[in-house]
């Protein structure tokens, strides 16, 4: 009995994690359907949104769901002007450059966010933080519970947002065909903007989802590499593949540091990672294509 | 631009496009050769560094610039290049044998990455080698009885026909060594139709295939090629940094190598050289002129990665071509003096080009 | 007897049949024209001929060798070449590096001597840049020998696309709409030379085409396509004159 609680126990911690790994995840893929753009500073702007949470909620000592909101408005307004001002212009580069650019920004928002707050390690209350929940018998923290919880309700909005309204299906079409969209009036320029910034929102949530569990540090970003995992075995194409991939990459990764000898856990997302790439490169959920000429 | 007038195949086939290049080129070598005897120990050990960087470079540049193949695992191969050297010296190898064998075990390790991800390209195969790199980094770690584990362990001096090699000046004079040597066997590649056939693969896959490139072997030897290349720059990091640990070869490193393929200039080997010069110069002279800034900025802790994510940014932005594409601007702006025209080197406006597949 | 034939040819793309039942042959010395709406299933014929794709049914022969499961990059050495229907040259490299690519498949240097560069590579090097020369000369490449092909213009091009292909010294070549984009002159020139490759360096051409007068002026048969299937095979003007042929063409009710 101990071990199944154990074991239940590891796989909800697991999945905490990995709703989050999911969670950038989604940012990743959001941006790439529609601009084919990789940013490799997803990562750095949960760095960012969890800075904003920590000033408004710690050190204006703000409510915490005030604070909440207006970090990923914060967050998103940036995300939003990142790529009105920079990433726009490098459109009709290859993808190569994007990458390095990406890279060069998450060392200019790492340094950034030393430079305005510190390199230390900052937190803030949550009204989930150290507390506990019983559920027959099972007792696991309200932290990793109400990452669960928080995600699934981001989830349940985004897909509303995305089935339901006219700008959730205008996003959708300038994703699949840019010049159709455009030429159907849809303002691709603005949409794709917007688009970065509900990634970089989503990006808040998951860093303020991830405070009650650990400290928010200028280093915070490399879980995105841990989040190219969950995007790849998603099939990078997929939305739902990748916060699905997210929870398999972070249960997986607690199980292997469970049954594994030790060092194997901080590989282990590398590891599903490369296997995936090698064995089944269009992900679980993706389909095979290849370059018509 | 001179176009030299050409009236023999040969012309094509010299290592020196021109015959002032030579003199030019000469000139370096004895410059470079003699700058021990007036330049302090620090920056001859800088200047070694900078060389072991500019083969790692020229290593990545045959896969990234040339090839098209990214790779964000490079300090994989740095790493596994310098703990090869490293430990094989401390187990008595002679060192003519143990840096030919970094080389070598770094090219295996290239191959066994590189044959798994032949079929990736662009975004795929640069997560991959980053997962690849991620996992290196890890072993180098946690392998405690082989690479001594967190804490590293210290790099025996190399001795040839007893004379020890130890210091700054013996790092200085064996990497230049290595850095030319590399710097020809790329030119001999490049000039071969080992090198047309990377640039095909580069260009247009599906064509390189239809003119009878055969695309794994190519790939695999390119990777092999580079991989070994980076290991020999490792084997003399090792030299470089006298005391091992793995935490030198974490994804930073990585991004920065890419980094001096990409600021330095896509598919040039001079791009390669001017990269490790950017790289290497820019913090020493942060460093240099810190004291003169205000107070607020000379002491700021992030000065020196975000003037070179800045720097990144920047150069993406503007001058994708690179230190070199500036360098060629520079050139063409000489010779043409005073006939110059901002049209020479206006770029053809740019439009999205899908990569995606469908 | 003939230089290449097709038996019996299909491939299928998840549910689609892209090419069903299709089955020709290819004298040596002619010019064989595939010609057919959209979506018939043409340049699908030249990327199975080329080994892109695989077969789902059906036999490739070529010059009395079975190819069917040759691989792609040994198809050039056997002496077919092929150019693209969107262009797909190194846009890169050179003009000359690019003809120079379409010797790969007669380079027999060994790996180690090319990093040695050694003189068995140099004297090689030599011999391919006298074919790629005869090349330049064959289509009047002369004054962009040395520019990138990013820089020229497409009608250029086009025709360095078919230099390469030449540099393969191919028995059988194929060319993907070589008119595609090429304004009239530019067309009648492309006419010139598919004339010349056939009669002075006797090159079996196999064309996929649209335009009916570049088919009609060099094409000894002619094929007619329409949903991956066989409309109609014969001379230029009797495939014309086909109803099936003109049905297709012009939409109706078979």
């Amino acid at each position: 009995m101990d071990d199944v609680a154990r074991l239940l126990q590891l796989v909800v911690n697991g999945a905490a994690s990995g709703c989050i790994y999911g969670l950038i995840a989604f940012g990743f893929v959001l941006i790439y359907k529609a601009t084919e753009m990789v940013n490799f500073a997803q990562g750095e702007i949960m760095m960012l949104g969890g800075f904003a949470a920590y000033t408004f909620i710690h050190q204006f000592g703000l409510n915490y769901w005030v604070g909440f909101g207006l970090a990923i408005a914060a967050t998103a307004a940036f995300g939003f002007l990142l790529d009105a001002v920079i990433l726009r212009r490098v459109i009709g580069q290859p993808q190569f450059a994007v990458v390095m650019l990406t890279l060069g920004l998450a060392f200019i928002f790492r340094a950034a966010a030393g430079i305005v707050w510190t390199y230390d390690s900052v937190g803030f209350n949550t009204p989930f933080t150290n507390k506990t929940v019983n559920l027959g018998g099972l007792v696991l923290g309200q932290d990793n519970v109400s990452i669960i919880i928080g995600t699934l309700i981001l989830c349940l909005v985004l897909y509303l947002f995305f089935s339901r309204t006219r700008l959730g299906v205008a996003m959708q079409a300038a994703s699949q065909n840019q010049l159709a969209a455009y030429y159907m009036g849809i303002p691709v320029r603005r949409i794709f903007s917007l688009i970065w910034a509900i990634s970089a929102g989503v990006s808040a949530v998951a860093a303020v989802l991830l405070a009650p569990v650990s400290l928010i540090d200028v280093n915070m970003g490399m879980l995105g590499f841990k989040a190219f995992a969950a995007a790849v075995l998603g099939g990078f194409g997929s939305i739902p593949g990748a916060v699905i991939g997210g929870v398999i990459v972070g249960v997986v990764e607690q199980l292997s540091g469970y049954f594994l000898p030790p060092g194997f856990q901080d590989v282990t997302s590398n590891i599903v990672l490369l296997g995936v790439l090698i064995l089944r490169p269009q992900g679980l959920f993706g389909a095979t294509i290849r370059k018509r000429v | 631009m001179h176009r030299p007038f050409k009236t023999q195949y040969e012309q094509d086939l010299r290592l020196f496009r021109a015959p002032s290049a030579k003199i030019w080129y000469g000139l370096l070598i004895v410059i470079l050769l003699a700058l021990p005897q007036f330049a302090g120990e620090f920056y001859v050990g800088e200047l070694g560094g900078l060389f072991i960087f500019a083969i790692a470079g020229v290593g990545l540049m045959l896969l990234t610039g040339y090839t098209g193949l990214v790779s964000l695992g490079h300090s994989a191969f740095l790493g596994i290049g310098a703990y090869t050297e490293a430990i094989l010296l401390a187990r008595g190898w002679p060192f003519a044998v143990t840096l030919p064998a970094a080389a070598i075990v770094t090219a295996a390790a290239g191959i066994a990455i590189g044959v798994p991800t032949l079929r990736m390209t662009g975004l795929y195969l640069a997560i991959a080698t980053l997962a690849f790199g991620g996992i290196i980094s890890n072993v180098l770690q946690k392998w405690d009885s082989v690479t001594g584990g967190f804490d590293g362990f210290p790099v025996k001096a190399p001795s040839v026909l007893g004379v020890v090699l130890d210091g700054p000046w013996a790092v200085y004079y064996m990497s230049l060594v290595a850095l030319v040597f590399v710097i020809l066997l790329a030119l001999n590649v490049l000039r071969s139709p080992l090198g047309r056939a990377m640039v095909a693969i580069r260009d247009s896959e599906v064509s390189a295939q239809s003119m009878g490139i055969n695309l794994a072997w190519y790939k695999t030897i390119v990777f092999a090629l580079s991989a070994g290349i980076t290991g020999l720059a490792g084997g003399l990091f090792a030299h470089y940094v006298r005391h091992l640990a793995p935490d030198a070869f974490d994804v930073l490193l990585s991004i920065q190598l890419v980094t001096i393929v990409f600021v330095g200039g896509l598919g040039s080997l001079h791009g390669a050289i001017f990269g490790a010069m950017f790289m290497r110069l820019l913090p020493q002279g942060i460093a240099m002129i810190r004291d003169d800034l205000p107070n607020w900025l000379g002491r700021m802790p992030g000065l020196e990665p975000s003037v070179f994510g800045i720097i990144l940014v920047l150069c993406i932005m503007f001058e994708p071509m690179g230190i070199n594409g500036r360098w060629q601007k520079m050139k063409l702006w000489f010779n043409r003096f005073p006939l110059h025209r901002a049209s020479a080197s206006r770029r053809q406006k740019s439009y999205a080009k899908s990569e995606r597949l469908r | 007897m003939s230089l290449f034939s097709a038996t019996d040819l299909g491939i299928r793309f998840g549910g689609i049949r892209a090419v069903e039942g299709v089955s020709f042959d290819v004298r040596p010395g002619e010019v064989f024209s595939i010609i057919g709406p959209n979506g018939a299933g043409k340049t699908t014929i030249f990327n199975l001929i080329s080994r892109i794709y695989n077969p789902t049914s059906g036999r490739l022969n070529f010059n009395g060798q079975d190819i069917t499961e040759t691989p792609p990059h040994l198809i050039a050495g056997l002496g077919i070449a092929r150019t693209f229907q969107n262009i797909e040259l190194f846009a890169n490299a050179t003009l000359l590096q690019n003809l120079l690519i379409g010797r790969h498949c007669h380079s027999k240097v060994g790996l180690l001597s090319q990093l040695g560069f050694l003189p068995s590579v140099r004297r090689a090097e030599v011999e391919h840049r006298k074919v790629a020369e005869e090349v330049i000369a064959f289509l009047g490449l002369q004054r962009h020998r040395d520019s990138l092909i990013a820089n020229l213009p497409y009608g250029v091009r086009k025709v360095v696309e078919l230099g390469r292909a030449l540099c393969t010294e191919p028995k059988l070549l194929l060319l993907d709409e070589p008119s595609s984009g090429l304004n009239v002159e530019e067309t009648e020139e492309m006419a010139f030379w598919i004339d010349d490759i056939k009669k002075d360096l006797g090159i079996t051409v196999i064309m996929v085409e649209h335009d009916m007068k570049l088919v009609s002026a060099v094409s000894d048969r002619v094929m007619a396509l329409n949903y991956g299937r066989i409309l109609a095979m014969g001379t230029a003007a009797e495939v014309q004159s086909d109803p099936e042929v003109i049905r297709a063409y012009i939409g109706g009710e078979p």
